[in-house]
């Protein structure tokens, strides 16, 4: 029961919409694809800002169905569009309250201050005129605004697209925040892989109106038949645990089932929870336990499976340990050279990793 | 300085109560229109559009003459009227009312319209996230926004109504207290060669739309578009 | 600029120039002319033109906006006016040739209803008061309305009426109102509902001469035109026994 059901039809000039998907409505899940495939409309179908045919369930409530069309301000939802989309006629505490006052009393279960300390939003409040806001404070406070609804889901559209780099660095951290914090499911539209390896748990894959693939995020990105392994920035998940720094040559050590990664120092704590992104493209094969190398992180691998990535390169992919996935992305004459197959054993040599927070 | 007379004083009073007779009944009716025109995508609201916009090419006259035979006792509304115990309308402040209203229909609906276009759907749909119902988001949204073509549409509509005279002319009979309004009054002292009382009365009109405008231009010139 | 329009400016331009030099050589009468004698007008033009050769234009409208124009300087060469006030305050300003005004017709009121048989042939009507609306033109602006005005008032019957009177600005619209059937009676010029020296429409009282002052309407030779032959020849031929019948098979009367 806890899930989101969804299956929408939609004929638009031009553009059909017909996706259906189910995900576990906890965690993030990315709806994501490139422009045009559907992904926002297919967040405003499960909003009902779309009348579309379909049905929907959420958390085993019925939104709609051939008989039933729950409008929009009738379902429990929280929705962040692109654009913060203020209302330039409120002040920001009005902007905040406007959604809080139309939710009944019994069905406030997120505390207010909670929201306005999580979000930073009190020195906001005092500027009084949402013109006088940036662009990520004014997302800042669109966020805080549709979660003092306290939805039963949160639905953001690209919240970050329409930021520039500081912004989106400067609201990452919240987001984040607020996914660890609040037991909120939250469907997060984007077309920005970085963002998605970041955030989410769950990945919906659209392509031309259609769900293409869904599933958890770490193994839906290291599936070789998808388009996201054809991506410049393919690459394999890794949630990891900061195990222990050295301070002699500024590193920290993390730890993940099967293995360890030494990257630049971090500030975490030892024992928190991190998550590591390894592209593709940083990943090099060596048959033998290299070395002499430069490369300090070096893992044991089985290869899993190998596939044609255009005429002069292959996507492998390997399992470190038990559960841990890597990509690897090398040339078609270095596999010859190499003689890979699959079930081999081989070394992975890590040349770079993406610290996601 | 020359004082007015008791039946011109009456025409200015009587001018007045019809302007804001017409511009309070305008708003009701040209609001859900304009709200419509501005949101619908039927094929038939180019239609409606033109039919709003009609009384801007019309000459008053003969929109005024329409207006006669369709509540005179051969006409649909006449007949309406009659049924309904209402006697007839022409020769009355309540016809006068009807006529100033379809007058300046355009007047009123078009910058309603132009401001719930320029709200677009946007902040309607972020208002229904956040659990507003449709009369809700309409009065918690989209009237506040859209309050600089309101302002527009008051004062076009009163300082047209206010102008009008073909319409008033045909249809009023120029009852001193019921219909005989301003316009129509300087028209019968320019007619009747008393050109003192006219200046006075046609001054005064000149003036207080000059203000109107001028109101109009320094209040919201930035916000709204005529 | 194209030559194709330059053309069509050329021509236009040969047009204007060629209609104001026909007003000074052919002989061409600008003629104001009140807006009750429309239809015998337009005869009159019309055998003036055939007769002579000069041309006639005419205006129709109000006597008092007529009036009002010629003071600014309208450039009209004689006025047909709904009364014999009008010409004769033009001469006292100078601005007609004295002594040239003249009744050219005499006008006849009737009460009219767009009803038949609701107005009987001694207008006891107005008395027992079984109608809606009563309409007569603005007294201070048509002569017409003032002739209503004495027939009630010789009729004592000014004060019973008074809540059911409307106002046209003209005889023309005094006729719309009841035309429309919105007024039930209306007192207009006998000139409105005649078509070849008969009645055909609604019921009609043709109200006697001895209730109200006559209706002279006087024309004038306008002091700008002062030397124009055209203009001293339309109104001679205005006063020829020939146009006199015209006037009479339009219901009016001659002095």
């Amino acid at each position: 029961m806890n899930e989101i059901r969804a299956q929408f039809s939609l004929q638009r000039d031009g553009f059909r919409l017909d996706a259906s998907f189910s995900a576990p409505a906890v965690g993030v899940t990315a709806l994501f694809g490139s422009s045009g495939s559907g992904k926002t409309t297919l967040l405003r179908c499960i909003a009902g800002l779309e009348r579309a045919q379909g049905s929907l369930q959420v958390k085993g409530e019925l939104w709609q169905d051939k008989t039933t069309f729950l409008p929009t301000h009738k379902r429990p939802l929280g929705y962040v569009f692109q654009e913060a989309s203020l209302f330039t006629h409120l002040s920001v505490r009005a902007n905040l309250e406007y959604g809080l006052k139309r939710t009944p009393i019994t069905e406030r279960k997120v505390p207010p201050e909670q929201v306005i300390e999580w979000l930073g939003l009190s020195r906001l409040i005092e500027r009084g005129d949402p013109a006088k806001l940036s662009g990520g404070e004014r997302q800042r406070v669109a966020i805080g605004r549709a979660l003092l609804t306290s939805p039963r889901i949160l639905l953001m559209d690209e919240p970050l697209s329409a930021l520039d780099t500081n912004s989106k660095q400067e609201i990452l951290p919240y987001l984040e925040r607020l996914h660890r914090e609040l037991n909120i499911p939250v469907l997060y539209v984007s077309h920005a892989m970085d963002e998605v390896a970041r955030l989410a748990d769950h990945l919906v894959l659209l392509e031309k109106g259609c769900v293409i693939a869904s599933g958890k995020l770490h193994e839906t990105l290291a599936r070789l038949d998808l388009p996201t392994a054809h991506y410049d920035d393919a690459g394999a998940v890794i949630e990891a645990t900061v195990a222990q720094h050295d301070e002699k040559y500024h590193l920290t050590r993390l730890d993940f089932p099967g293995g360890s990664l030494w990257v630049g120092k971090m500030d975490h704590a030892p024992g928190s929870k991190v998550r590591a992104r390894v592209l593709a493209r940083d990943v090099s094969i060596a048959t033998q336990q290299p070395h002499g190398s430069s490369i300090s992180n070096i893992l044991a691998a089985r290869i899993l499976e190998i596939r044609d990535e255009g005429p002069d390169k292959v996507s492998v992919k390997m399992m470190i340990g038990d559960s841990q996935v890597l990509l690897s992305r090398i040339t078609r004459r270095s596999r010859d050279l190499l003689a890979l197959s699959v079930g081999m054993d081989v070394f992975a040599q890590v040349k770079s990793v993406a610290l996601m927070a | 300085m020359p004082q007015l007379a008791p039946d011109d004083l009456q025409a200015v009073w009587l001018t007045l109560k019809l302007a804001s007779v017409t511009t309070i009944l305008l708003l009701a009716v040209a609001t859900p229109l304009a709200w419509w025109l501005a949101m619908s995508r039927q094929w038939y609201k180019g239609i409606v559009s033109a039919l709003v916009a009609l009384p801007l090419v019309i000459p008053p006259t003969v929109l005024g003459f329409y207006l006669l035979l369709l509540m005179g006792p051969h006409g649909v509304v006449g007949d309406l009227t009659t049924a309904l115990n209402l006697g007839r309308l022409p020769f009355t402040f309540a016809g006068l009312v009807i006529g100033s209203v379809l007058f300046s229909m355009p007047f009123a609906v078009q910058p309603i319209q132009n401001a719930f276009e320029a709200i677009g759907r946007r902040p309607l749909e972020v208002a229904a996230t956040l659990r507003a119902g449709a009369w809700d988001r309409f009065f918690s949204v989209a009237l506040p926004l859209a309050r600089p073509g309101f302002l527009t549409a008051m004062i076009l509509a009163f300082a047209h109504t206010v102008g009008e005279f073909g319409v008033v002319l045909m249809l009023g009979g120029n009852i001193p207290g019921e219909t005989r309004v301003l316009s129509v009054a300087i028209y019968n002292h320019v007619e009747a060669m008393e050109y003192a009382s006219a200046h006075l009365l046609a001054g005064g009109m000149v003036l207080f739309s000059f203000l109107v405008l001028l109101s109009l231009y320094l209040a919201g010139g930035k916000l709204v578009k005529v | 600029m194209s030559s194709r329009k330059l053309n069509l400016l050329v021509w236009v331009g040969a047009l204007l120039c060629g209609s104001v030099a026909g007003s000074v050589s052919a002989g061409e009468v600008n003629a104001a002319v009140a807006a009750n004698f429309t239809a015998p007008m337009q005869q009159i033009a019309a055998l003036f033109q055939k007769e002579s050769g000069n041309t006639v234009k005419l205006s129709f409208g109000s006597s008092g906006k007529f009036y009002s124009q010629i003071k600014e300087g309208a450039p009209f060469d004689v006025i047909l006016a709904a009364d014999e006030a009008i010409p004769q305050r033009l001469e006292q300003e100078g601005l007609a040739i004295a002594h040239s005004s003249f009744v050219y017709a005499q006008g006849k009121l009737v009460l009219w209803s767009a009803q038949p048989g609701l107005v009987d042939a001694k207008g006891a009507v107005l008395g027992k008061g079984n109608f809606n609306k009563l309409a007569y033109a603005d007294p201070k602006l048509a002569p017409y309305g003032l002739a209503a005005q004495e027939t009630l008032q010789s009729m004592k019957l000014w004060d019973k009426v008074q809540s059911k009177m409307v106002t046209g600005e003209s005889i023309g619209q005094t006729y719309q109102f009841a035309a429309t059937g919105n007024a039930d009676l209306a007192f207009i010029a006998l000139s409105q509902i005649t078509k070849d020296g008969k009645v055909t429409e609604g019921s009609w009282w043709l109200v006697p001469s001895n209730l109200y002052s006559p209706i002279r309407q006087s024309a004038v030779q306008l002091s700008g035109a002062k030397d124009k032959a055209a203009a001293q020849a339309f109104l001679t031929f205005l006063k020829s026994a020939k146009v006199a019948a015209v006037i009479r098979s339009f219901g009016y009367e001659l002095p």
